[in-house]
């Protein structure tokens, strides 16, 4: 009797869950309420929590409750501490949310919200999570190294060497993307830009604070700064109003890219504790508290979606982004789905603080659904906000023209009706001069977010504040991410050079240090510059190399759990690892092969660069380039693409050969051939 | 209920520390005095500081 209860509750979820789906995926024609995406979500999470991802800790690796994890052998207090598996969760989510799950869906909105839902759960629960907590088992076991380490010390050195040069090319192109969602979210919008700006004397206050005033009191001194930012936002308003200080705060996209590239290299050479720390708390809590408001935002208002389930743009010819739905729908989802960068948090701080291996799947597998949660809220986010106004934000100024009444017709065309005056309308509600041509996916997102939050609180007066609310939260953790992710590459690229120059290595010299950083700047800025020039928008360009890039670096780590599971003799479980590592591959490589070589210039680097060479030599000048300079820009920037895509296929395809021969190897031993650290029972002293 | 309130509050607070990577001073005090009963711990603020070091410096491991 007492095992029939809980078995009837599975199967009641597993109803409610397949009943949802089945009102999301057969509904045409008529809008559906938000609630039954989430709940088909929920169901989903919670049935893959307790089946699969059990399953995966039980059989497929065997975690095993009595041996000692690192943060007890090794326990300092300080970087290894066995940590109360519910206050980890937390640390451990806080580290792997970020912009990308925001981003992905709503840019994959444009085919309709149900092959971007569907994704996102699929990849969650057979790849993104796996992936997670295999990383993290596979860490935890090997006293908390990091992925470079782990790939060299399975796989072997030139394969561990390969990953970390394609770890730090994936490096700079998110850093560039991320940079250019903040350059489009700012582009001519005052309000925006100060609160944005006003973010650094805020945090460069609560570091100082946090220094020599109070010492260490990060939470009262995060809640000062949080009144500020609301300040800020308020006061943002009457800045653009003013007709001397609006203009002050009223950039283009290159002056914004100088003063993001400026930024970056100013504030990661700066001490951590004066800018990078403080906003850091800032951001994680902002971003925390946002993504439990709208969950109960959505909870509370249960929106009606208005995008359809699925729009004409499955067939490829969608104008935020271009391709057909496979391979790029799966590649414009990344983090929400499957993020390879994971790899690199579960394989960082998170495998010195489990206190116990039975924590492994609640902290690798729940935190990574958490996450996915979070795409599927900013999908529903973006599918709240009309269509039409959808579709006007995240097209081109080259498809839409130049005014209200051109982009509106453009759009009415398409199917999705739409006046001039509903998006003059939408811009004014939002405090906002045009939404028009604002792709990047944070500027829909805050649309969307104001949309769902100004029917809980504030009506619509709020939502102006609410838009800037959500531009601000996306923002903050971004420059963080730029800051931290500059100062991350320097190191990398310190030790890289450090193996022609030995100076290089050593990273108190200010000089190597200046250089480094110069160095990295100047690489995520190329990628930056060129997306904010390109006049088909740059995400365009710039999120496919970024989706690709880390949807590979997925399947790296995928294989390096697949070698282990060979090595552990556990063989016969490794098509858990194995059929994520080929469908992401699927994936990648197709992608990666069309962004060279399709014939359609606006996929194909290759294509494109030949149009624009043709031109060249009929002395002939292609919208947008306006001098023959420009059109030689143009094709060089198309051959770096190239290039960069050329280089991510051969890191990945190198990877999966030395993988391969691993496992071959190992099947041929008897016996397994893991390197784990020592087995110490639980309970003995450390170190003994 | 006053006890399990400010137990709460400790524990919520010790959440929020964690999120920001700071792990916590009592437990480090603690480790310290049972495992190097020798050694003289940090105070809280070189306990913060040494961290916010350790998080940073190193190139913090942030996500997309």
């Amino acid at each position: 009797m007492q095992n029939v209860l809980p078995r009837l509750g599975w199967a009641a979820l597993a109803v409610l869950g397949a009943c949802s789906l089945a009102v999301v995926a057969l509904s045409r024609g008529e809008t559906i309420n938000a609630l039954w995406i989430v709940i088909a979500a929920v169901s989903v999470y919670l049935i893959g929590y307790r089946f699969y991802a059990r399953f995966l800790a039980h059989t497929v690796v065997g975690v095993d409750p009595n041996r000692m994890t690192p943060a007890y052998r090794y326990n300092d207090g300080l970087d290894y501490v066995p940590t109360n598996k519910n206050i980890l969760y937390g640390h451990h989510f806080a580290a792997i949310a970020g912009a990308g799950p925001l981003v992905g869906p709503v840019l994959a909105a444009q085919m309709g919200y149900l092959p971007g839902m569907l994704w996102i759960l699929a990849g969650v629960i057979f790849a993104g999570a796996v992936q997670d907590f295999m990383v993290l088992f596979i860490s935890t076991r090997r006293d908390g190294r990091s992925l470079g380490d782990l790939i060299k010390s399975e796989l072997g050195p030139i394969p561990g060497v390969i990953a970390l040069f394609g770890t730090f090319m994936i490096m700079v192109i998110i850093l560039a993307v991320l940079a250019l969602i903040v350059v489009k979210a700012l582009t001519d919008s005052p309000w925006g830009s100060f609160t944005v700006a006003a973010t650094i004397p805020i945090a460069i206050f609560m570091g100082i604070y946090l220094r020599f005033i109070r010492p260490g009191r990060i939470l009262e001194i995060s809640v000062l700064g949080f009144v500020l930012l609301m300040a800020a936002i308020i006061f943002g308003g009457d800045v653009a109003a003013s007709p001397t200080w609006g203009p002050m705060f009223t950039f283009d996209g290159k002056q914004l890219t100088w003063m993001l590239i400026g930024y970056g290299f100013i504030a990661s050479v700066l001490p951590v504790w004066l800018l990078l720390a403080p906003r850091d708390y800032l951001s994680t809590f902002l971003k925390i508290g946002t993504i439990l408001g709208l969950a109960i935002g959505i909870a509370f208002v249960a929106p009606q979606l208005q995008m359809p389930a699925l729009t004409q743009f499955v067939d490829g010819t969608g104008p935020a982004w271009s391709g057909n739905l496979f391979p790029f729908l799966f590649i414009t989802i990344a983090c929400g789905a499957v993020s390879g960068f994971h790899a690199l948090i579960s394989s960082g701080t998170t495998p010195k603080l489990i206190e116990s291996e039975k924590h492994l799947a609640f902290i690798g597998y729940g935190g990574m659904l958490m996450e996915s949660f979070v795409a599927i809220m900013a999908l529903v986010a973006a599918s709240c906000v009309d269509p039409g106004v959808y579709f006007a934000m995240n097209s081109p100024l080259a498809v839409l023209g130049p005014t209200a009444e051109t982009a509106a017709h453009t759009i009415s065309q398409w199917g999705f009706v739409i006046t001039p005056d509903v998006l003059a309308q939408t811009a004014a509600d939002i405090g906002e001069k045009s939404v028009i041509a604002r792709a990047g996916g944070a500027p829909t997102l805050a649309v969307g977010m104001a949309h769902i939050l100004h029917q809980a609180i504030g009506g619509k007066a709020m939502m102006a504040f609410w838009y800037h609310f959500a531009i601000l939260f996306e923002a903050l953790f971004i420059l963080t991410a730029v800051d931290a992710g500059t100062r991350a590459g320097r190191f990398m690229l310190q030790d890289l050079l450090g193996t022609f120059v030995p100076s290089f290595k050593r990273t108190e010299s200010l000089v190597a240090n200046l250089i480094a950083t110069a160095l990295c700047v100047a690489a995520w800025g190329y990628f930056l510059y060129q997306g904010v020039v390109d006049p088909l928008g740059g995400i365009n360009t710039l999120w496919p190399l970024f989706g690709v890039a880390n949807q590979m670096l997925a399947a790296v780590a995928l294989t390096l759990a697949t070698v282990v599971l060979f090595k552990m003799k556990r063989q016969r479980y490794a098509w858990t690892t194995i059929l994520p590592t080929v469908w992401l591959l699927a994936c990648t490589l197709t992608a990666g092969w069309q962004k060279i070589f399709s014939a359609n210039p606006k996929v194909g680097f290759l294509s494109h660069a030949a149009k624009f060479s043709d031109a060249i030599a009929r002395n002939e000048i292609l919208a947008p380039a306006k001098t023959m300079a420009q059109m030689q820009q143009i094709v060089f920037n198309d051959y770096v693409d190239a290039t960069l895509s050329g280089v991510f296929i051969f890191v990945v395809i190198a990877v999966l050969l030395f993988g391969i021969r691993s496992c071959m190897k190992a099947l041929q031993e008897q016996r397994p051939t893991v390197r784990e650290s020592e087995y110490v029972p639980v309970g003995e002293a450390a170190g003994a | 209920m006053f006890n399990d309130l400010a137990r709460m509050g400790q524990y919520l607070g010790q959440a929020a520390r964690a999120l920001v990577g700071l792990p916590d001073y009592d437990t480090y005090v603690q480790h310290m005095r049972t495992t190097h009963p020798d050694r003289t711990p940090m105070t809280y603020e070189e306990f913060f500081r040494e961290r916010q070091e350790a998080r940073y410096s190193g190139g913090a491991g942030k996500c997309c």
